[in-house]
Parts: structure tokens; C-alpha cells; sequence
């Protein structure tokens, strides 16, 4: 009984939204609110493997590749100005500084600098996804406690070792923190810098159907995008759950006490 | 063996000195098993962490073993009080004990092997993979009890240990820390504020007196080498050496607190 | 009262140092960017040396046209904003004292939350043109979950001690939510609406860049489509300062509102939470 209970409350609402939706606008006849039914048809096809082969997978490549140079990068720089006090307080107003730019405004830039290619798309996620990723790791870092530095000295854990086993594990939480709030950002990045410096790719794919006045197939790329930023959402978590398994459990026993 | 020669050690705020420990020195031969009292704000923990090589002394010398302390010195181990905080939340318990022989390069057999020793010596065995904070405050301490047994050192150095634990589980771990002292045969120095506690565990209790921090009383504690809950609690010599660290504590809290005492 | 002025001397003393370096940082971070197109790291052309692009903006501040784009910038950014927090928090405080419909939407909020809001770009586009109101409507969807999120967040996370006590003095479902739901929410509150303010400046800009709706997002395409180049790098750094001045301001309403909060006081206590 429980469990249909919870079923039907999990089930309930998206299916009454997309059955609304379905039969709202069903046998529409507004050019640019179309049926769904048209749409999800016009999904099946405009959306085939050749479509994904040239320009979804290469779109998919330069976020993930931004996304991860991203995460890398704010991790090592993270760290190490987190690991020293004077380099943190030198460069904290100026990471600051640059994390307030709106990461949209690099795009222009980034053109001008180099270009329309895929290295200016990747320049402008890995500069755009690296700030919250840095400062949440120096926070990380900065936050670790004491007494577990204490011990990693006095049982003489050092160099790599420390590094996996104590900072990177401490600060790990934080380091999660800031790649959940980049990543949206980086899907954001990711379609405008295909908008602006257009060539090719989902965001120029989905713009040219609305160019084109193609409006099934627009709202079909809308919803492309959409269950992207869905599965991104659940593979982070899903990611999020194996690393920081052991946080979520002793915060949970922490609130039972 | 553990020397503590003149040590100072002076906290340095701007235009503020805050004189922790005063001027302190003893000497704790190899395998003794020695307790620390004092009154609290005294300076036990400053002293530890200098013994450690955790934090520098400003004059003075230490020595363990017969080498200067500068830095954490081999052979030595350190179980915190915070048990909480002093094992790492993300490592299981076998892989809290055995990070510190992972770090010293030794082979995963041999790891394995101390790590269980260490572990059936007290008494968790069956919780080798659960992670720390899935155990009750005391179980944590025994892992960290386990770590520091696995290390092997000849001196082990335990910060109010037990100040955090329940009664019960508290005698348990007193009994658990002499029986790990008579078979390692290492040099033990025990931070505590309780002075039952030192008492019962110690050959030797060291009186702190308020900061700056000397050596108020060095008492030679003449207790059976077994010792028992029951029995060595109600032994009329116990409550008598009791009593007398007792006294000299209230005497030393009663003599005017130097400068910078609420450090 | 010794250790505490010893402590606190010891703060300030630490908080000049580190304030020295923060200024010497932006200077040298300033002459890095002045030195590096002048000898040639970065091509001159389109990366103008820190000194041009002030001169550039020190003209564009005599511009009416630029003024007219900031505040209209500015305006897209605190209506949409002030449409997510408004209905950010009422929906929020009803999911979040309504566990049955909290049950019912979680699929629903956990589903059209990670739906990057430009997926609606196009949409918008073919529905409102370049105009403010297709900017606004990706500025609320953003802006609007940040605030859901943390407002459920905060409701859930009301002591249950303190429910009761409202239970047991009779306070009614107004009295509960106004004197103990509120108050106990509002440091989550203010989370969400430091999240919201950055998100809501980032859409607007993207809105303006891409759609083309009027602001210094459209300034700064324009400029960079007929290749002026400092103009470009000019605005640029205006949308650094606006967010640089939205942080300040948003943190300074936060300090305010939650100065009798707890957390709030041991931040200013150790030193912490002064940034």
C-alpha cells in the first residue's frame, strides 16, 4: 500500500503534466505552439544517429572536455592557494573579481581572441566553469580540520599520500559543491558560444530550425537540451553519491544524535 | 625515553604575550607509564603538541629517545581526544589503521597483518569495514587506540583520551590502555584532567601547576602492578595517593593565576 | 579580557596584511594585463592593454547611450529577480510546510529544474521577438528554482522543538509560519537569493547577447560585430563591476537581516564571515 502510495505520488504529477500537455494541444492549430504529437514525431525525425554523429557528439565533446579542464584546473589551483595563506590573500580579491563576470560576456572575448573554432567553445566553459569549482575548493581546503592534519603529521603521512587520503578527501564536499553549481553553466556556455560563434553544433542546430521557422523541430531541439541538462543532473548525482558516500552517512547519524 | 628540559613556550599576539607553558622538566624513563594532571587551562595540551613535534617550543629543549624534537618524531604516536575528528571520516576503520603504515612504505601483507593484530587487541575485530562514524564514541576510540598500536612505537602520547566518553565505557578503555602499555612495553605519557583516572593508570602521576605551567608534584605511584576496577579503587593506599594529588591541585589552583591564565 | 585584545590585535593585524595583498593582487593583476599585449603575449589587436580599455570606458561613461543600456540591464535584472524570489518563496513555504504536495511535485521539481534555461532561448525567440520579455522569461526560470531549492530547504529544516512550542502556545497556521517557519528559514532565504542574483545578472546578460533584447549585453554584441574591440572589453569589465557591486549589496542585505542570527554571530565573532 505504502509503496503505491509513494508511486503514485513520484508518477502522478509528470503524468498528468505530459497527458495535459498531450491533449491540450492536440489537433492545434497555432503555427507556433504545435500539438505534441507533432512534435514528438518530429523528434524521431530530425533527431537520427547521423544527427547525433555531426552535431550533438561534438557539441557533447567540448562540454565535457571544458567541463572536466574546468574541474581539473579549479581542483590543482584550488589547492594550492588554498594550501598557502599569503597566495590566497594576494589572489582572493582578484578570483573575485572574476567570478562576478557574468561567464556569457567571455564569449565575445573569446571570439575575438581566437577565433570561432572549438578551441574558443572549450576556452569559454573552462573559463567560465573554473571559478566555483577554485573558490569552493579553497574554502575546501582552507575549512579542513585540525586535528586531522595533526594526525597526518605525527604518523608522518605526506607528499601524494596526504594529498589523496587528507586535502583532496577533506575538501572533497566543497569540491562537489562547486561542480554541481558549474555545470549548469557550462550548458549554458556550451549553447551560446554555438549561438554566437556559429558554425555548427546542437545550440546552432536549434537556432537555425527557429530561423528557419522549422517549429516542430525547434521545440523538438528544446527538448533535446532539456533532457540533456536531465541526464547530466542524474549522472552527476550518480557520481556524487559513490564519492561522497561517506559524508552523506555521517551527516545523517550526526542529525540523529 | 622522554626528556623535558626547561621548556617555554610563549603564544605571540600582537603587543600580547600569553605564557602557556612556564618553565617545565622531567624525564620519563623507557616504559614508564606516567599520567599528567593538572588544573584545567594549564597548558596539558600545549605541552603534548610540543612533545609531538606539533608545535615548536619557544626555548627549552625536548627530547624523545634520546634526538631533539623539531618535527613529529618517528616511533611516536599520538591518540587525540577528539576521536571524532582524528579519524578520517571517508577511510574505513582497517584503512584508518593502516594509512599511517601505507606511509611508511611497508608491504600490503605485512599491513594487514599489524592492522589486524592491532584491532583484535582491542576488541573490534568484527567492524573492520564499517567506517568510523557508523561506531559509538568509544569504539572510535579504540580504532584510534588500534591505529597507534598498529604504528608500533616506543612512545605513545594519549591527550585526555577519554574525556569525551561515557563512565562505563571509560573504564573499559582504561583497562584496555594498561594492558596494551604491559604488552607493547612502550613509554606512555597520559594527558588527563581526572585525577581517579591518573591514579588508577599511572606508576607515576605529574602534577601541572596553573599556567605558566611547572611541575607542581611528581608523585611515584606505589599501586600493585595489576590493577582492577574494584579492587585497586578500593585499596586504602589508592584513596590516599588520590587524596593527595587532590590536595596539591587545590592548592595549586588557590596560588594567584599569573598573567594570561584565561589563555 | 588580556587574551581577547590579544586576539583581537592579532585579527586586525592579520586583516591589514591580507587586505596589502588583496590590493597589491588587483594592481598586479591589473599590470599583467597592461604588460601582456604590449610585448606580445596576446595579440594587441584584440586584447587591448588594461589602459586603453579604461580610457574606453572613461568615454563611455560620457555616453548617454551607455547609461540608457546599464539601467535597462539593470531593470531586467531586478524585475526578473524580484518575480523568481516572490514566487520562489511562496511556492517554496507551501511545499515546504505541505509534505503531501512537497511528495507530489518532487519528481516534477527534480525533472524541469536541471532544464538549462537557454534550451528556451529559441522558444522565446519565435514567441516575444528581441525583446525584454524573452529575456525575463529565462531570467525567472533560472532564477526561480535557486530560490525553490533553498526555501523548501529551510522550511524542511525548522527545529522540530520550535514547531512544537508554536503547536503547544496555540500560535494557528499564520502565527507558525510568520513567527517561527520565517525567521528559522531566512538564512536559507538569503542563500537562495545570493544564488538567484548571480544567476538572474548571468541570463540577463546571455538574454541580450543572444536574443538581443536592449542592455549592455546587446552593447557588447553590437560592438564586437562591427570589430570594436575596446568598446567590447570596455563593457565587459562593466559587467564585472555590476557583478562585483550585486555581491557587496546582496551580502550587505544578508549581514542585516540575519545579524541576530546565530550563525550569522559566530562568523563575526572568529573573523570569518568580514568579506
Amino acid at each position: 500500500m505504502r509503496f503505491l502510495r509513494r508511486v503514485l505520488l513520484a508518477l502522478g504529477l509528470p503524468v498528468v503534466l505530459v497527458a495535459a500537455w498531450w491533449f491540450g494541444s492536440a489537433g492545434s492549430q497555432d503555427f507556433y505552439w504545435p500539438s505534441l504529437s507533432t512534435i514528438v514525431d518530429a523528434f524521431g525525425r530530425t533527431w537520427t544517429w547521423e544527427m547525433f554523429q555531426e552535431q550533438v557528439f561534438p557539441s557533447l565533446w567540448r562540454l565535457l572536455a571544458g567541463y572536466l579542464i574546468a574541474v581539473v584546473v579549479g581542483v590543482a589551483l584550488g589547492v594550492l592557494i588554498g594550501t598557502y595563506g599569503s597566495v590566497r590573500a594576494l589572489l582572493e580579491p582578484v578570483l573575485e573579481f572574476l567570478r562576478a563576470f557574468p561567464p556569457p560576456v567571455l564569449v565575445p572575448a573569446a571570439i575575438l581572441l581566437s577565433g570561432i573554432g572549438d578551441r574558443t567553445k572549450i576556452l569559454v566553459i573552462v573559463f567560465g566553469c573554473v571559478w566555483p569549482v577554485l573558490l569552493n575548493t579553497i574554502e575546501g581546503v582552507r575549512g579542513r580540520d585540525e586535528v586531522l592534519s595533526d594526525t597526518c603529521r605525527t604518523y608522518r603521512v605526506t607528499g601524494l599520500l596526504r594529498l589523496r587520503h587528507l586535502v583532496l578527501r577533506a575538501a572533497s564536499p566543497q569540491i562537489v559543491t562547486g561542480a554541481r553549481q558549474a555545470l549548469p553553466l557550462a550548458i549554458i556556455l556550451m549553447v551560446i558560444s554555438e549561438i554566437m560563434a556559429a558554425n555548427e553544433g546542437l545550440g546552432f542546430t536549434v537556432l537555425q530550425f527557429q530561423r528557419g521557422f522549422q517549429i516542430p523541430e525547434m521545440w523538438s531541439g528544446v527538448l533535446l537540451l532539456g533532457l540533456i541538462g536531465i541526464v547530466l543532473s542524474l549522472l552527476f548525482r550518480v557520481a556524487e553519491r559513490s564519492l561522497l558516500g561517506w559524508y552523506h552517512g555521517q551527516r545523517a547519524g550526526q542529525r540523529e544524535f | 625515553m622522554l626528556e623535558v628540559k626547561n621548556l617555554h613556550k610563549v603564544y605571540d599576539g600582537h603587543g600580547r604575550r600569553v605564557t602557556a607553558v612556564g618553565d617545565l622538566t622531567f624525564t620519563v624513563p623507557e616504559g614508564q607509564f606516567a599520567c599528567v594532571v593538572g588544573p584545567s587551562g594549564c597548558g596539558k595540551t600545549t605541552l603534548l603538541r610540543v612533545l609531538a613535534g606539533l608545535l615548536p617550543a619557544t626555548s627549552g629543549e625536548v627530547t624523545v629517545r634520546g634526538t631533539p624534537v623539531t618535527a613529529p618524531p618517528p616511533d611516536l604516536a599520538v591518540v587525540f581526544q577528539e576521536y571524532g575528528r582524528s579519524l578520517f571520516p571517508w577511510l574505513r576503520v582497517r584503512a584508518n589503521v593502516e594509512l599511517p603504515l601505507k606511509a611508511q612504505g611497508m608491504g600490503r601483507a605485512q599491513r594487514r597483518e599489524l592492522a589486524s593484530e592491532a584491532l583484535e587487541a582491542v576488541g573490534l575485530s568484527d567492524v573492520d569495514n564499517a567506517y568510523p562514524w557508523q561506531l559509538s564514541g568509544g569504539m572510535q576510540q579504540r580504532v584510534a587506540i588500534a591505529r597507534a598500536i598498529a604504528y608500533q612505537p616506543k612512545v605513545l602520547l594519549m591527550d585526555e583520551p577519554f574525556a569525551a566518553v561515557d563512565a562505563q565505557t571509560r573504564a573499559d578503555l582504561e583497562d584496555l590502555v594498561r594492558s596494551v602499555w604491559q604488552r607493547l612495553g612502550v613509554t606512555l605519557l597520559f594527558v588527563t584532567h581526572d585525577i581517579d583516572e591518573a591514579v588508577y593508570l599511572g606508576q607515576r602521576v605529574i602534577v601541572l601547576s596553573a599556567s605558566p605551567t611547572t611541575v607542581a608534584e611528581d608523585l611515584a605511584i606505589d599501586l600493585p602492578a595489576e590493577r582492577d576496577q574494584l579492587a585497586t579503587r578500593s585499596d586504602p593506599r589508592f584513596t590516599e595517593l588520590r587524596g593527595q594529588v587532590y590536595a596539591r591541585i587545590q592548592q595549586v589552583k588557590r596560588a594567584p593565576a599569573a598573567e594570561g591564565a584565561s589563555a | 579580557m588580556v587574551a581577547v585584545a590579544a586576539r583581537t590585535s592579532r585579527v586586525t593585524g592579520r586583516r591589514f596584511r591580507s587586505v596589502t595583498l588583496g590590493v597589491l593582487g588587483l594592481l598586479g593583476f591589473a599590470l599583467v594585463l597592461e604588460v601582456a599585449p604590449r610585448v606580445g603575449i596576446v595579440p594587441i589587436d584584440f586584447a587591448p592593454p588594461t589602459s586603453q580599455i579604461l580610457v574606453t570606458l572613461g568615454e563611455q561613461l560620457g555616453q548617454p547611450s551607455f547609461w540608457t543600456a546599464l539601467l535597462r540591464t539593470l531593470l531586467t535584472w531586478a524585475n526578473g529577480l524580484l518575480i523568481a524570489v516572490v514566487a520562489g518563496t511562496v511556492v517554496g513555504v507551501l511545499l515546504g510546510s505541505l509534505p503531501v504536495l512537497r511528495a507530489a511535485t518532487a519528481t516534477t521539481v527534480e525533472f524541469l529544474r536541471p532544464i538549462p534555461s537557454v534550451a528556451l532561448i529559441p522558444l522565446v525567440i519565435v514567441l516575444y521577438g528581441p525583446t525584454v520579455r524573452s529575456t525575463l522569461v529565462l531570467v525567472v526560470y533560472a532564477a526561480f528554482w535557486q530560490m525553490l531549492i533553498q526555501v523548501v530547504h529551510g522550511v524542511v529544516d525548522v527545529d522540530p522543538v520550535a514547531r512544537d512550542t508554536a503547536r503547544s502556545f496555540r500560535l494557528g497556521p499564520w502565527g507558525t509560519v510568520r513567527y517561527v517557519i520565517w525567521p528559522s528559514a531566512l538564512p536559507y532565504v538569503m542563500t537562495g537569493l545570493r544564488l538567484a542574483a548571480a544567476v538572474a545578472l548571468i541570463l540577463t546578460i546571455t538574454g541580450e547577447l543572444v536574443i538581443g533584447s536592449p542592455g549592455l549585453g546587446k552593447e557588447i554584441d553590437n560592438a564586437q560585430q562591427s570589430n570594436a574591440v575596446r568598446i567590447v572589453y570596455a563593457l565587459i569589465v562593466v559587467t564585472g563591476i555590476l557583478g562585483v557591486l550585486i555581491n557587496v549589496l546582496i551580502r550587505q542585505v544578508e549581514r542585516r537581516v540575519l545579524a541576530w542570527h546565530p550563525a550569522t554571530r559566530a562568523e563575526t565573532v572568529e573573523g570569518v564571515g568580514v568579506r
